[in-house]
């Protein structure tokens, strides 16, 4: 198992070199649908951080009693409890949020990035080693709609964070805060990132 | 070792090759049609056009040369189609719009809608429509229907409504002469049709532009157009209403016509035509714009596709 990669090393892969969105093109509903606001994206990127994290977390424990043939089953039955507490606490908690990012909370329960994490990793991986991943992966994909959802926010509206960040007479780019800005800015997002790496790789 | 035979190549036909019919030589036709329609925007808003067609064709060739330079492709400035793209995109805008719409809708219309798919003749929409169609959702308020009406202007022409506005929101007819002549308000290019009709005509006798396209599209909008006259008793009216108003003939003659992306085939532009004035008509009549020619064209360029494989020829002999 010499070129099994360290903990750690899983949890900076997941940054940029195998990037959820960026390089796994895995989960990009919520990355297309959350991403007008900030607020939202960070949400969004919490909720799949926590269901992530708990759902890599009990899959590694039980790793051992899994059948092959029920192994999905198991895993979306884990991945479902987890993303009804993130959906009840956010409703409780941060009931306006929730509101706002209306079928999105529960549709993390058929968020690729969770059941293929917790397939290629977790199912295989000691507890420790699971977390490391799920926390990379997680950071990945944060920054990821967080990069979308800046973008999208300071053109569509000139704030960040609700924040004005551009002056009052910037015309704002409706468009951008709109579901066509989404694919727009995630392609073009797509294409400097490739483009980077790329570069890096001549 | 005994030398190499000297080879011959011999390339499929067609050997005989016409440097007429190129790229450049099309563009420069286009922009010959245009003539009338830059004169008569010109002459209606006066230094309104001429901001929109000098940022319009500026911004257009400088992200040409900057998005092919990224794409390290050979630049192709040369062949027009570029400042062909800012002409009719310019050509397009109201003439209130803000200078800033015009340069984002052209930066957007070169990178978003050509040069991103891979250049001239691999864009699937129409480059001019799909920037204005950005900025028109972007800055509604400063682009809108409504937007196009501004008493503050430096010309006449702009204090009052367009035509189609004019009649969906207050039912209030604008002579038909005005119409035909461009005495009224709208995008600084479509206002008459006579310099619409000279232009197109014009493409279409030189072949650059297939006859096909304008045909289907006007006759269709001439049928519903009657269709809905005839029940609503407006004794004709409402058919050159249609006809001469809003951006129909200046979008049938030079804006559906794109030879990238509307379909290939006689059948095909047919088919492509009759699908964008009936979109045209169902938006005039059923949506919340006004107009509809952009949303109609960039619709059916979606189905070019679907047409191209729908109308291929049938090869001799074949059942």
């Amino acid at each position: 198992m010499a070129d099994q990669p360290t903990p750690l090393e899983r949890f900076i892969r997941g940054i940029l070199p195998e990037n959820p969105v960026y390089r796994q093109l895995l989960g990009l509903c919520p990355t297309l649908a959350v991403t007008n606001s900030m607020k939202a994206a960070i949400t969004m990127a919490a909720a799949v951080a926590f269901v992530l994290v708990c759902a890599n977390t009990v899959t590694s424990l039980i790793r051992n009693l899994l059948k092959p043939h029920l192994r999905i089953v198991v895993f979306t039955l884990t991945i479902a409890t987890f993303v009804t507490i993130a959906d009840r606490l956010l409703a409780a908690y941060m009931y306006q949020m929730s509101k706002t990012l209306g079928p999105y909370i529960p549709l993390i329960i058929v968020n690729c990035l969770i059941i293929c994490r917790c397939e290629v990793c977790a199912s295989k991986q000691p507890v420790f080693t699971a977390i490391s991943d799920a926390a990379g992966q997680s950071l990945g994909y944060g920054l990821a709609l967080a990069s979308v959802a800046g973008v999208r926010e300071i053109l569509g509206t000139g704030m960040f964070f609700g924040f004005r960040v551009l002056p009052a007479t910037w015309p704002d780019w409706a468009v951008m805060v709109l579901p066509p800005g989404a694919f727009i800015t995630l392609g073009l997002l797509l294409g400097a990132v490739n483009w980077y790496s790329g570069r890096g790789a001549k | 070792m005994e030398d190499a035979a000297p080879a011959v190549h011999v390339s499929p036909s067609p050997h005989i090759g016409s440097t007429s019919n190129s790229t450049r030589r099309m563009m420069i036709d286009v922009l010959i049609a245009l003539t009338p329609a830059v004169a008569m925007a010109i002459y209606m808003f006066r230094v309104y056009a001429l901001i929109h067609l000098g940022l319009c064709v500026a911004t257009c060739l400088a992200a040409e040369y900057l998005f092919v330079r990224m794409r390290g492709k050979s630049i192709s400035l040369n062949d027009f189609s570029a400042a062909v793209t800012g002409v009719i995109l310019a050509l397009s805008m109201p003439a209130t719009a803000p200078w800033y719409a015009s340069v984002i809708a052209s930066a957007v219309a070169i990178g978003l809608g050509k040069i991103i798919f891979g250049g001239l003749g691999m864009n699937i929409f129409n480059p001019a429509m799909v920037g204005r169609a950005f900025v028109m959702i972007s800055f509604a308020g400063a682009m809108g229907a409504a937007a196009y009406e501004s008493g503050a202007g430096w010309v006449d022409a702009i204090s009052q409504a367009t035509p189609m506005n004019a009649l969906k929101q207050s039912g209030t007819w604008t002579p038909i002469g005005d119409m035909f002549l461009g005495f009224t308000n709208g995008s600084l290019g479509e206002t008459s049709a006579l310099a619409c009709l000279l232009g197109g005509l014009y493409l279409c006798y030189r072949r650059t532009a297939s006859w096909e396209i304008p045909a289907g599209m006007i006759a269709t909008v001439l049928v519903i157009a009657g269709i809905v006259d005839l029940v609503g008793g407006h004794g004709g009216r409402l058919i050159l209403h249609h006809l001469f108003g809003g951006a129909l003939l200046f979008g049938a003659f030079f804006i559906a016509t794109d030879p990238v992306s509307s379909p290939l085939t006689p059948r095909g532009k047919a088919i492509f035509g009759i699908g964008i004035g009936a979109l045209v008509m169902l938006l005039r009549f059923l949506s919340g714009y006004p107009e509809g020619v952009m949303f109609a064209v960039l619709l059916m360029n979606a189905v070019t596709p679907l047409i191209n494989r729908w109308t291929i020829p049938r090869t001799f002999g074949e059942f």
